[in-house]
């Protein structure tokens, strides 16, 4: 089943068109993998997604409803949650306002509370440090804990491994797997290992299209498709 | 040298600024009295300014808003002020504390609600159009001051105008050889509520929380589902009212006041936001003591100097920390 529908979605950033009509369904459940070359349109999509750039034209359907054009506030409403590539943590604020701030009443729904803390052991060492004070793992996991202290139906999530160390990013990759045990995860990544052991969907997007999607099974598989679309030699 | 500023850091950082500049100045003076007496001002002057300066660095730190027309909103809650405590001359003379007293609540509330109203529409008209855009907002801003200051003409004509004081605020009390003035008293305890109401606000309230995750990056904020634009509204009317009140306030101290208050203060105002660091409402109740302390203090030991004492303060700070004292975590 379908979650969430980009259909011939075009976006221009200043005068520059990125996107030039991004098509594709995402379906529920599971992580689906974004991959290209740098500039390709990866992160672009994620925030047109997010209404932090508006696709004009082409629309954004997600659970079967237009949110083309909707205020990032509504759209984050509707269950989608955003990890920005730069993490987007609140580097003033406490590890326990930063995830307090995500959550809807202003409270934390202790069961799930419990389920980041065995995920991210090191968010509750540093719950009353401030943020900035994290390190880069630390941050990462943060935004992600911040992503999912509240259920979300869809979790957008940019290039989550940039820079961290391979006990983290493994540590990462066991996370995502649990997360979308209960959502879906739209994840952009530049890593094609880290990629390929999570991901149970794939697509490439070239110069602002969709190149290709399919399974990741499929793709791991095929090393001259790879070379032609991400200049991976195997 | 590290070792010293982790020390320092331990101590109060800096935060013993303040202490620093009093224990100096108290060298220098040598005369006990007469540094009790400027410190009084001092602290009663950096309470005022905070209050005209606490809105624009929210507003600042949090809209990314250059708003030169926020000294409009000084002038006006000044002028305005100045009417209902002419108006309510009787009460500001009468031999009663509650006359009196309810005389300030009016004169304070008039300028609180004018500083809502005005701040919501220069927020709605003004200040929407030209978001991202520093030099529209610079034109604009400036403009709407320059407009603003001929409305208060307008109003309330070129010449200058006394401010009527209520009773009870009047003279000084003598502690020993000090002299304190009842009304620098007042201003610095009013200042003081102030601070304390605003950091229980930003530091005990999911509103707090927003203002300051939102100081720090908007469009997260927005990301996690809240609606910033709304929030903007809101700080820009209370900065706004903020600024009224300081007003008020530096009416009564100055007395007499012509339609040039406001262009005159918001010099004193920006350079407190840039010492404290953008956003940061301890940085700017540290960047505005200091600013009253040194005015003070130079003035009385150097006034040729008065005038630029500010400035070479600035510049000071700023050579030793670019982004000010305590700016909000960018």
């Amino acid at each position: 089943m379908t979650l969430l529908s980009l259909n011939n979605m075009k976006t221009d950033i200043g005068q520059y068109a990125v996107l030039h009509g991004v098509t594709l369904d995402i379906p529920e459940g599971g992580v689906f993998v974004l991959l290209g070359r740098n500039g390709a349109g990866k992160t672009t999509t994620l925030r047109s997604i997010m209404g932090l750039w508006n696709p004009t034209p082409g629309s954004v359907t997600f659970r079967g409803a237009d949110i083309t054009g909707l205020h990032t506030a509504d759209i984050a409403r509707k269950g989608i949650a955003y990890v920005p590539e730069n993490m987007g943590i609140f580097g003033g604020l406490t590890v326990e306002e930063n995830l307090i701030l995500a959550t809807d009443k202003g409270r934390f729904d202790q069961p799930r509370l419990k389920r980041i803390y065995a995920l991210f052991p090191a968010l509750e060492q540093f719950w009353t440090k401030q943020a900035w004070s994290l390190s880069g793992g630390q941050k990462q996991m943060l935004a992600v804990a911040r992503a999912i202290i509240e259920p979300r139906a869809l979790i957008l999530i940019d290039e989550p491994t940039k820079g961290l160390a391979p006990s983290i990013v493994a540590a990462m990759a066991e996370a995502f797997r649990e997360i979308s045990q209960s959502a879906t995860i739209l994840l952009v990544e530049q890593n094609f290992h880290f990629a390929k052991s999570i991901g149970r969907d794939m697509a490439v997007i070239d110069d602002g299209l969709v190149a290709h999607a399919g399974p990741m099974a499929d793709f791991a598989a095929d090393t001259e498709l790879q070379e032609r679309l991400l200049s991976l030699s195997a | 040298m590290e070792n010293l500023s982790n020390i320092l850091g331990r101590m109060g950082g800096v935060y013993l600024l303040p202490a620093g500049l009093a224990l100096g100045a108290f060298v220098l003076i040598g005369a006990p009295a007469s540094w009790a007496t400027l410190t009084i001002a001092g602290l009663s002057m950096g309470m005022m300014v905070f209050l005209m300066a606490s809105g624009l660095s929210l507003i600042f730190g949090l809209m990314d808003v250059l708003n030169f027309g926020h000294s409009a909103f000084i002038s006006f809650g000044a002028f305005v002020a100045a009417t209902v405590l002419s108006l309510l001359g009787g009460w500001v003379g009468a031999d009663s504390v509650f006359l009196n007293s309810m005389a300030l609540v009016f004169a304070l509330l008039a300028a609180v609600s004018f500083g809502l109203a005005a701040g919501w529409f220069f927020e709605s008209v003004i200040i929407r159009p030209v978001y991202h855009d520093h030099l529209r907002q610079i034109l604009i801003t400036m403009g709407a001051l320059i407009v603003s200051e001929q409305i208060i003409l307008a109003l309330w004509g070129g010449t200058p105008i006394t401010v009527l004081r209520p009773h009870f605020l009047e003279g000084a009390i003598i502690l020993g050889n000090v002299s304190v003035e009842i009304y620098r008293l007042f201003a610095f305890g009013l200042g003081l509520v102030a601070f304390i109401g605003l950091y229980l606000v930003l530091n005990r309230s999911r509103i707090g929380l927003l203002v300051r995750a939102g100081v720090e990056n908007r469009e997260m904020v927005e990301a996690l589902g809240f609606r910033i634009d709304r929030l903007f509204i809101g700080v820009f009317m209370v900065g706004s009212a903020l600024a009224a009140v300081g007003g008020a306030m530096w009416a009564g101290y100055e007395t007499l006041i012509t339609p040039a208050l406001g262009g005159e203060m918001m010099i004193v105002v920006f350079i407190v936001v840039i010492i404290g660091g953008l956003g940061s409402i301890k940085g700017t109740l540290l960047g505005a003591i200091m600013v009253g302390l040194t005015a003070n203090y130079v003035g009385f030991l150097a006034p040729k100097l008065a005038l630029a004492s500010n400035m070479i303060l600035m510049t000071i700070i700023l050579l030793w920390r670019p982004n000010g004292l305590r700016p909000a975590v960018k």
